[in-house]
């Protein structure tokens, strides 16, 4: 999942909108959601960065975070996940393994799509069916490369027995998975979508506007708001100018820099979304120079973290210790935090003869931050004795681009199951190895935790996983950035969870008093 | 044109065009056919060229959809589905072919057909252009004529500063201005057209911000043509005899004076009408319209061939026609300005 970053062309723009408004403010009363009880009605306008007339409202080929917020809109997936990351049941009501975890029996709630037709397994097993696809390449489809969908099977209309192709305790990470959402049986058309979620289908403008109704059937109970709007606006000072305005409710993804400048300001409230993004650097073990073991430690050792979150995330965020999924089920709280130390750094780089070594270091805007962060380590790496040169390439290649090839480049990764993460990045048949982590000893892990049953079990194989990739992966994860969003005064419910799970750029629970 | 006929605008009298060849004579009609075969090659070899660059950038659709999960295999499959894996120049041929039959294919990735984005994205962009010119003739007509009336004087001295000045001003840096103070500040006029959707009329308070960005540097560029052009035009030999035949001063300026000062400022104008139709990215961008440069800049985002040769199509038939019509006015205005006199 990634979001268009445009922030950089504007940039100027919101320091000057801020310096002309500087004394708008009426008082010292800090924005702040509001206060009091739900109230229903309404129509929320919420404004998100977009993918032009090329947006689609297929939940199944959902990527940008505009389409992954209106497809839980309208649609539901089995499970979702939580503030760490461990998983939430929702169109499920329960799901039980077999003894040696190879067939899963998972039992659906009472829900109808919006019209009225209930679900059934027969549309969960089409859904799954249609991402799985081998003639299609839908995002989730490697996902559920675990699932035998020929050999699973709707038990009654509300039960689903999926038969896996070898024991995975684990799960239940898949029921929850990016993009897998429940679509009625037969499905292909996607122009006036028919779900299950909170909100049913309006009008679309594909690059300007979404409006979405109340579902007063919803399963959970029916969302606060009468209506729902999502508006395009890709340039993040657009958004915030569009909120202070008063033509937007909520603006999705705004600036450490804009929270700043109004902190304190009574037209605008921030709401701060913990720990929604890895921040990494990523260096490829099977090619010079980083397959050097004492080479990778000097880099870790010379990164100052501290620097990187208060340069790059204007200090929005929380220092990393080289893993993935701080805060999350299973993360390895125990392992020490790296510590800068730059005299340690250099003797490494003197012990491995690599005064003076070249490196590349890649990056692009296809993330927010990442040139700043280049330009910022790239300097780190020089007081160190390499000499970088940091190459920006073109942001909507970039993740292709850098898979194969260079040796280091700028990294960062949204929300995850942290097994998630080890099976997509960090397994010899991973596709998206771009570290080039490949241990068979790492392998065997893996496979051994997700079939432990007992989850104390597979914690512990987890830290020895955490353990090894700390001392000699490939990722050197320097921060977790927190996500802002902007809300007028008067909206409630907006709450800090970390993007990518449940509660984020969810609106059934959010009002306006 | 010999003796002292006084040229004005009217119809009838024909000089040849200066494209044309030699002295040999030619008539509108005919001048105008040639242009237009010509424009027929030029959009076509626009197309082409726009073809092969978008070719040569790093990348495709499959690679842009594949996103942050780049997986190779899956990037393949998605190429085999957006028919990517064929060859590029049959690729083109099947679109040139498609075009002939008034079929301008689909997006790649939204898969919607591509007449529908174009028809979308046009609306917004036309409506402003056409509201901006309505605005920028009278205004840098009158800007123009009212400066040259009282060349080096206070008024024209102070026409002159205040025009350097505001075409000094980049439209965006114009327009982030524009909604600090007015939108924000002052709260007038709504700071964005975000909500709007494509048809801007809707809510006409959001074209305020967005015209003023647009109008500063044209009437600056357009008043100073005319004024130069009025200047020589009331300093000629015909208008001092139109004077000396005893035509009223105002009749001398705006019947004979300036359809010729107007004439030079024609093609400027061309070049701004193809600058506005083409979409103003920037100041799209700052007031969120969806206009057809946002929507170049996410089909190229996107990788979106069919999108980027729709609109390729559109820019290149639209700067033919605008400058063609552009020579024709001008050649009505003053045939003189072409001719042989």
């Amino acid at each position: 999942m990634h979001s268009l970053n445009r922030r950089g062309f504007l940039g100027t723009a919101a320091g000057l909108s801020a310096a002309l408004l500087a004394g708008c403010g009426t008082g010292p009363a800090p924005g702040t959601a509001a206060t009091g009880g739900p109230r229903k009605g309404g129509r929320l306008r919420a404004a998100f960065a977009g993918g032009g007339a090329q947006e689609t409202l297929d939940p199944h080929l959902s990527n940008l975070f505009v389409e992954a917020s209106r497809s839980k809109a309208l649609f539901d997936k089995l499970a979702d996940y939580g503030p760490d990351l461990s998983v939430l049941p929702r169109l499920a009501e329960s799901w039980e393994p077999s003894a040696d975890l190879t067939r899963w029996r998972v039992t659906l709630r009472e829900a109808t799509f919006h019209d009225g037709r209930p679900v059934r397994a027969d549309d969960v097993l089409y859904s799954y069916a249609r991402i799985a696809d081998p003639a299609r390449a839908f995002r989730a489809k490697t996902t559920l490369a675990v699932i035998d969908l020929a050999a699973s099977r709707a038990v009654g209309e509300r039960a689903v027995e999926f038969a896996l192709r070898r024991p995975f305790a684990e799960f239940p990470n898949i029921l929850a998975a990016f993009g897998v959402f429940v679509v009625p049986e037969g499905v292909e058309d996607f122009t006036r979508p028919v779900g299950s979620g909170p909100f049913c289908f309006g009008s679309f403008e594909p690059g300007c506007s979404l409006l979405l109704r109340r579902n007063a059937d919803y399963w959970e109970g029916a969302p606060h708001l009468d209506e729902l709007q999502y508006l395009i606006a890709n340039e993040e000072p657009a958004r915030v100018n569009a909120l202070l305005g008063g033509q937007a409710d909520y603006a999705h993804d705004i600036t450490a820099t804009t929270a700043r400048t109004y902190r304190g300001n009574d037209r605008l409230a921030v709401t701060r979304l913990t720990n929604s993004g890895m921040q990494a650097f990523a260096m490829k073990l099977d090619r010079p120079p980083f397959d050097d073991r004492n080479l990778r430690e000097a880099v870790f050792l010379l990164a100052d973290r501290e620097q990187l979150v208060e340069t790059v995330l204007a200090g929005a965020g929380q220092v990393g210790n080289d893993l993935f999924g701080r805060g999350y089920q299973y993360y390895a709280e125990e392992i020490p935090q790296r510590a800068h130390d730059l005299e340690k750094a250099k003797w490494l780089v003197d012990k491995a003869g690599a005064r003076g070594l070249k490196v590349r270091l890649d990056t692009s805007a296809a993330a927010g931050g990442f040139v700043e962060s280049a330009s910022v380590f790239a300097d780190q790496m020089r007081q160190a004795g390499f000499d970088v040169e940091v190459a920006v390439g073109d942001k909507d290649t970039y993740w292709k681009d850098v898979l194969d090839r260079g040796s280091l480049c700028c990294f960062r990764s949204g929300a995850m199951p942290i097994e998630s993460h080890f099976a997509q990045r960090l397994l010899t048949p991973s596709t998206t190895n771009i570290t080039k982590w490949r241990r068979p000893e790492f392998d065997a892990l893996y496979a051994k935790a997700v079939s432990l049953a007992d989850e104390r079990a597979r914690r512990d194989v987890y830290a020895e996983m955490q353990r090894m990739q700390h001392a000699e992966g490939g990722y050197l994860v320097w921060g977790f950035a927190d996500w802002l969003v902007a809300t007028r005064p008067g909206v409630g419910g907006v709450v800090d969870a970390p993007a990518n799970t449940l509660d984020w750029a969810r609106f059934d629970k959010v009002w306006l008093a | 044109m010999t003796g002292n006929r006084i040229p004005r605008a009217a119809p009838g009298r024909r000089a040849a065009p200066r494209l044309s060849a030699g002295a040999h004579r030619t008539s509108l009609p005919r001048y105008a056919a040639r242009r237009l075969a010509l424009g027929f090659a030029q959009v076509v070899a626009v197309t082409a060229l726009v073809f092969a660059l978008t070719e040569a950038l790093p990348g495709d659709a499959a690679v842009v959809l594949a996103g942050d999960a780049p997986d190779p295999a899956r990037i393949e499959r998605i190429r085999e589905e957006l028919g990517l894996d064929r060859p590029a120049p049959a690729r083109y041929a099947d679109w040139l072919l498609g075009l002939l039959h008034g079929d301008l294919g689909a997006s790649l990735t939204a898969g919607r057909p591509v007449t529908g984005f174009l028809a979308d994205a046009a609306g917004p962009t036309v409506q402003l252009a056409a509201v901006t010119l309505l605005l920028l003739v009278p205004l840098a007509v009158a800007a123009g004529v009212v400066a040259a009336l009282r060349e080096g004087r206070l008024l024209d001295r102070t026409l002159t500063a205040a025009g350097v000045a505001l075409y000094s001003v980049p439209e965006f840096a114009l327009a982030v201005v524009l909604v600090a103070l007015f939108a924000l500040r002052l709260g007038w006029f709504p700071p964005t057209a975000v909500g709007v959707g494509t048809n801007l009329f809707a809510q006409p308070a959001v074209l305020v911000l967005p015209l003023l960005a647009l109008l500063a540097r044209p009437i600056c560029s357009i008043s100073r043509l005319v004024r130069a052009g009025m200047v020589d035009a009331l300093g000629s030999e015909y208008v001092r005899h139109a004077r000396r035949l005893g035509l009223s001063g105002r009749r001398v300026t705006l019947a004979h004076a300036l359809p010729n000062a107007v004439a030079p400022a024609a093609q400027q104008l061309a070049r701004t009408t193809d600058w506005l139709l083409g979409g103003v990215i920037t100041v799209e961008a700052v007031f969120v319209i969806p206009g057809l440069g946002t929507s170049l800049m996410s089909a190229v985002s996107a990788r979106d061939i069919p999108v980027i040769q729709g609109l390729a199509l559109v820019f290149a038939v639209t700067t033919v026609v605008v400058n063609l019509l552009a020579d024709v006015v001008a050649f009505r205005l003053a045939p003189r300005a072409g001719g042989t006199a």
